[in-house]
Formats: C-alpha cells, structure tokens, sequence
C-alpha cells in the first residue's frame, strides 16, 4: 500500500529538475547583471519607455480581443447550447475544431486574406474601391488574436451554460420572471464559471503573444512578447530578458488569482 | 416573431462558422492553384503536392515533428499515469502541491515555460531534440494528469481491495481491475498530450537551438520568408491528418460510452 507512493517518484523528479529549476534559472538571470552581482535593475526596466509602451500595447491589444471574443462567443454558445444535445455535438465540434489546426497555419491563412494582394482587396478591386492597406497594423493584430483563440472562449462558456439545470430556469418562469430577468438573475450568474475560464484562456495567450504580432504586425508594431524574444534572439541579453519575463510571469500570476478570487466566488470553474 | 428569431439565431451561428472556415477554405483551394497569386486562378495543378514531398526541409521537419511529438505525449502519458497512482495513496496536502506544480506549465505564459527551460539547458547542458523533447513532456504532462486523476477519484476502491482478497497479487489487481477504470482517461490525456505538442509553437522556438525545425518553426521560417504555395498543401494535409485523428478518437470514446452502458 506505502510502496504505491513510490510511483510518484520519476514525476517529482521530473518536476523539480524542468518545471522548478528553469524557473529559478528565470528568476536568477532576472535579478543578476552580468558580473553575477544581485540587482534588481532588469525587473524595473519596465520603466524604460520602450518596455513600457510595448506593455500598454499588449495589454490594451490583450484586453481588447479578450472583450471582442466574449462578445462574438457568449451568444453563439448560447444558442449553441439550445440544440438538442444529439445535433449540437457536431455542430460545437465545428467551433472547437479550428483549436487543433496548428497555429501558424491559421495565421498563414489569415495573412492570404489580409495582405496587399489577399482576398478582401481582390473583392473591394472588383466593386471599384482602390486597396486598403490591412497587413502590418493594430487592426490586423488584433484580428488575429481574436480568430485564434475565439475557440477558448466559445468552450468554456458552451460548458457551463449546458450545464445549467432546465428546472432552474423553467421555475423562474412559472413565478412569473420574464425573459431579462431570467437571464440576469439565472442565465449569466450561473455561466459565469465559463466566462471567467475563457477570460483566462484568451488573455493570458494574448498578452504573452509575439508571433501574430511579427507576422500579421510585421515587426512594425512591438507587444510585450516581442520585446522580451529579441532581448533572447537579437541583443542577446538573458539578464534583461528574464528580468522582464519575471515581470510578465507576476503580471500574470496576479491577473489568474483577482480573476479566481471572483470566480470561486460564483462556483467551480469549467476549464475543459 | 418566433421564426425571425429562429432565422437570427442560425444566421449568426452560419456566419461566426463562416468566418472561421474562410481562410481555411482559400488556403485548401490556393494548395490546387497553378497561380502562385494568391487572387488569380491558374488551373487545376497537383504540382505544389508533389514539389512538397520531394522538398527535403519539409519531410525533415514533418518526421522530427512526428517522432517528437510521439515520444513526448507518451512519456507525458506514462509519467503522469505513474504520479496519479502515487497520488491515490498520498496525503491529500502533498496531493495538492503536487498537482499545483504539474499546473505551472499549463498556466503560465508559454514564453516563459520556453524561455525558462532554454536557459536551463543552454546554460548547463545543450539545445536540441533533447530539450525540445523534455519541454514537450513538460507541457503534455498537466493534461495527462487533468484527465487521469478524476477517473480514479470517480473509482471505488473497495474493487481493487476485493480482487486482492480474492487471491490477485497488486500488480494482477492493478492490470485487471484498476487500468480498465483509468484507461479512457489515459487515452484522453494522451491525445491532448499530443495535440498539445504537435500544434506548440512558442515552446520550441526557444528551446531548439539552430539547425532543428518541427512543423511548426518551419511554417513560422517560411512564413517570414514569404509566400510559398507548397506550405498551403501541406496545410491541407495536416488538416485531413487532424480530421482523422479526431475521427478515430470519436470513434474510440463511442466504442468505450457503448461498453459502459452494456457492462
């Protein structure tokens, strides 16, 4: 019975020496210069206007697809979660299927209807409206962000409003509530779980991200990532880049717990 | 009143849905044009199919991918197998921690998962399959352990307690009474354990070092580069080979749904 523990040695193992220890590695390279003495001075570059902006852009882009996703997702799952449940298991399928196209490929396809000579400038030349310029800007970004991960929002959401007791609902009408009503009081406070969770799946991707931004934003526009992935892949600066990794890992951290503290709140979150 | 409503609804279910297959359809009808524009149709052509699989950084980047991804989802699949069955006989404390750490990958930004284990082996050993393959396992694994933990918590453990009673050394007990309660949880992990490291991106990019690519950092390479239609039929590959695996994974939980309602 004891002996079963044991079991769980190569995966403590496991954990310890590339879960814990790469993160100390972070953490060390982000408060040491160069010469190896402590400073704090890579985690509060932040303050340099550069970093700064990229993070505000990356945030504000963050927010806004995340905004953007929750719009488009919350009523289309919960039509969705109207179906009968024998149709709405294909028809969901078709929602989440994109996830599993692999991620550059969908920017690949994005950027064949966005670009100069891409399919919506083919179609706006064809009725007599002169070519706009769509590649390499916000706009572009954000399109980008919200089509990737719109299927992590639709999930969770669908979930949790499926999960929603028809008896509930049907009492509420029976003591006379109308259709708002049910849904303020019943319909959204109980699909909450599923809000936040897809809150958490499009944010957190979104404001880490760089390669949409270097592909659809043709390195003209710098997020967050961007900055950090050229002080690895350009300057060569671990020191700095870590620093400002360990600033967006707390960032993070801090964003996941404010956004559990309201969910646990409204029940148990609904991650897949 | 009803029926505009009715009409509404599937309106906009048809246009999100239309929205999101668009790229993908032009892509898969670019992969059959002879043009190289992306706008002007050539003709029927094969060509860019044929000029794929004779392309030599692509076949060198699919098999890597493949291999990869195999070995990782499975060693993730083993590894969190092992830790779950540790668990069932842990503390609920030391259960808690562990599986508090097991999340760090799954939460965290995948830039920083990537960059985290670069400098680990930059620092001290080297970059390569080695530690794209340890990444690998390391973002699989919370998957695996997501999916394998609930089936036991669903388990009554007074079975496997019996079958020992009746005579069934652990290891027996274990194999035929406790695995087939666990295994569709198993499969499911090792699945997303796959997707995961097939479709990951952000992770390898960091942690290959030069001179390796998988799907992923190749398309992300030509991408930059510019257009080249031979990446729109391998596109369209991948997403008939993604079709079929979730086919086969469908039909997998159907057989299993048929044989829980039957028993």
């Amino acid at each position: 019975m004891s002996k079963r523990k044991y079991l769980a040695g190569p995966y403590l193992v496991w954990s310890a020496a590339f879960i814990i220890m790469p993160l100390l590695m972070v953490v060390y390279y982000g408060c040491t210069t160069e010469n190896g003495s402590f400073s704090l001075e890579n985690l509060l570059a932040l303050g340099d206007p550069i970093h700064y902006k990229a993070f505000g852009m990356s945030l504000t882009i963050a927010l806004a697809s995340t905004l953007i996703c929750l719009v488009i997702a919350y009523p289309l799952a919960y039509i969705l979660s109207k179906y009968a449940r024998q149709s709405a298991g294909l028809v969901v399928m078709l929602f989440i299927l994109p996830m599993w196209i692999n991620f550059l490929l969908r920017i690949l396809a994005l950027q064949m209807i966005l670009s100069n000579t891409g399919v919506i400038n083919a179609v706006l030349g064809f009725f007599g409206i002169s070519a706009k310029r769509m590649m390499y800007t916000k706009g572009a970004i954000l399109v980008g962000m919200v089509y990737d991960y719109i299927p992590f929002m639709i999930l969770p959401i669908y979930n949790a409003l499926v999960k929603i007791d028809p008896d509930v609902v049907e009492a509420a009408y029976d003591l006379g509530a109308g259709t708002a009503l049910v849904f303020r009081k019943i319909i959204i406070p109980l699909s909450m779980p599923g809000v936040i969770s897809g809150i958490i799946m499009v944010f957190i991707p979104s404001v880490s991200e760089f390669v949409v931004a270097d592909i659809l934003g043709g390195s003209k526009i710098l997020l967050f990532g961007n900055v950090i992935e050229q002080e690895f892949n350009v300057t060569s600066n671990w020191h700095l880049g870590s620093g400002l990794s360990v600033v967006l890992m707390i960032f993070i951290f801090l964003s996941m717990a404010v956004m559990n503290r309201t969910g646990t709140e409204e029940g148990d979150r609904v991650l897949w | 009143m009803v029926k505009a409503k009715t009409f509404i609804q599937k309106f906009y279910v048809g246009l999100v849905c239309f929205l999101l297959y668009a790229p993908l359809v032009i892509l898969f009808i670019c992969s059959f044009n002879a043009s190289k524009a992306r706008t002007v149709w050539g003709g029927f052509t094969l060509h860019w199919y044929t000029d794929l699989f004779q392309n030599e950084e692509v076949i060198t980047a699919v098999t890597t991918s493949l291999l990869l991804t195999t070995m990782a989802s499975l060693t993730a699949t083993l590894l969190g197998t092992l830790v779950c069955i540790g668990m069932t006989a842990m503390k609920r404390r030391s259960v808690k921690i562990i599986e508090a750490t097991a999340n760090i990958p799954l939460l965290n930004a995948d830039i920083v998962t990537g960059i985290a284990i670069m400098l680990l082996f930059a620092r001290f050993i080297s970059l390569g399959f080695m530690s794209v393959f340890i990444a690998h396992v390391t973002l699989g694994l919370p998957y695996v352990i997501l999916n394998v933990m609930p089936r036991f918590a669903q388990m009554d453990p007074n079975v496997y307690e019996a079958a020992q009673d009746l005579g069934a050394s652990p290891v027996y007990a274990f194999f035929k009474v406790v695995l087939p309660e666990i295994f569709p949880g198993i499969l499911s992990g090792f699945f997303l354990a796959f997707t995961i490291s097939m479709d990951d991106f952000v992770v390898t990019y960091f942690t290959k070092g030069p001179g390796m690519n998988t799907i992923s950092t190749m398309l992300y390479q030509q991408l930059r580069r510019g257009i080249n239609p031979q990446m729109y039929a391998l596109s369209t590959l991948l997403f008939l080979m993604i079709l079929i695996l979730i086919g086969i994974s469908n039909r997998l939980s159907e057989v299993q749904m048929k044989e829980v309602r039957e028993r």
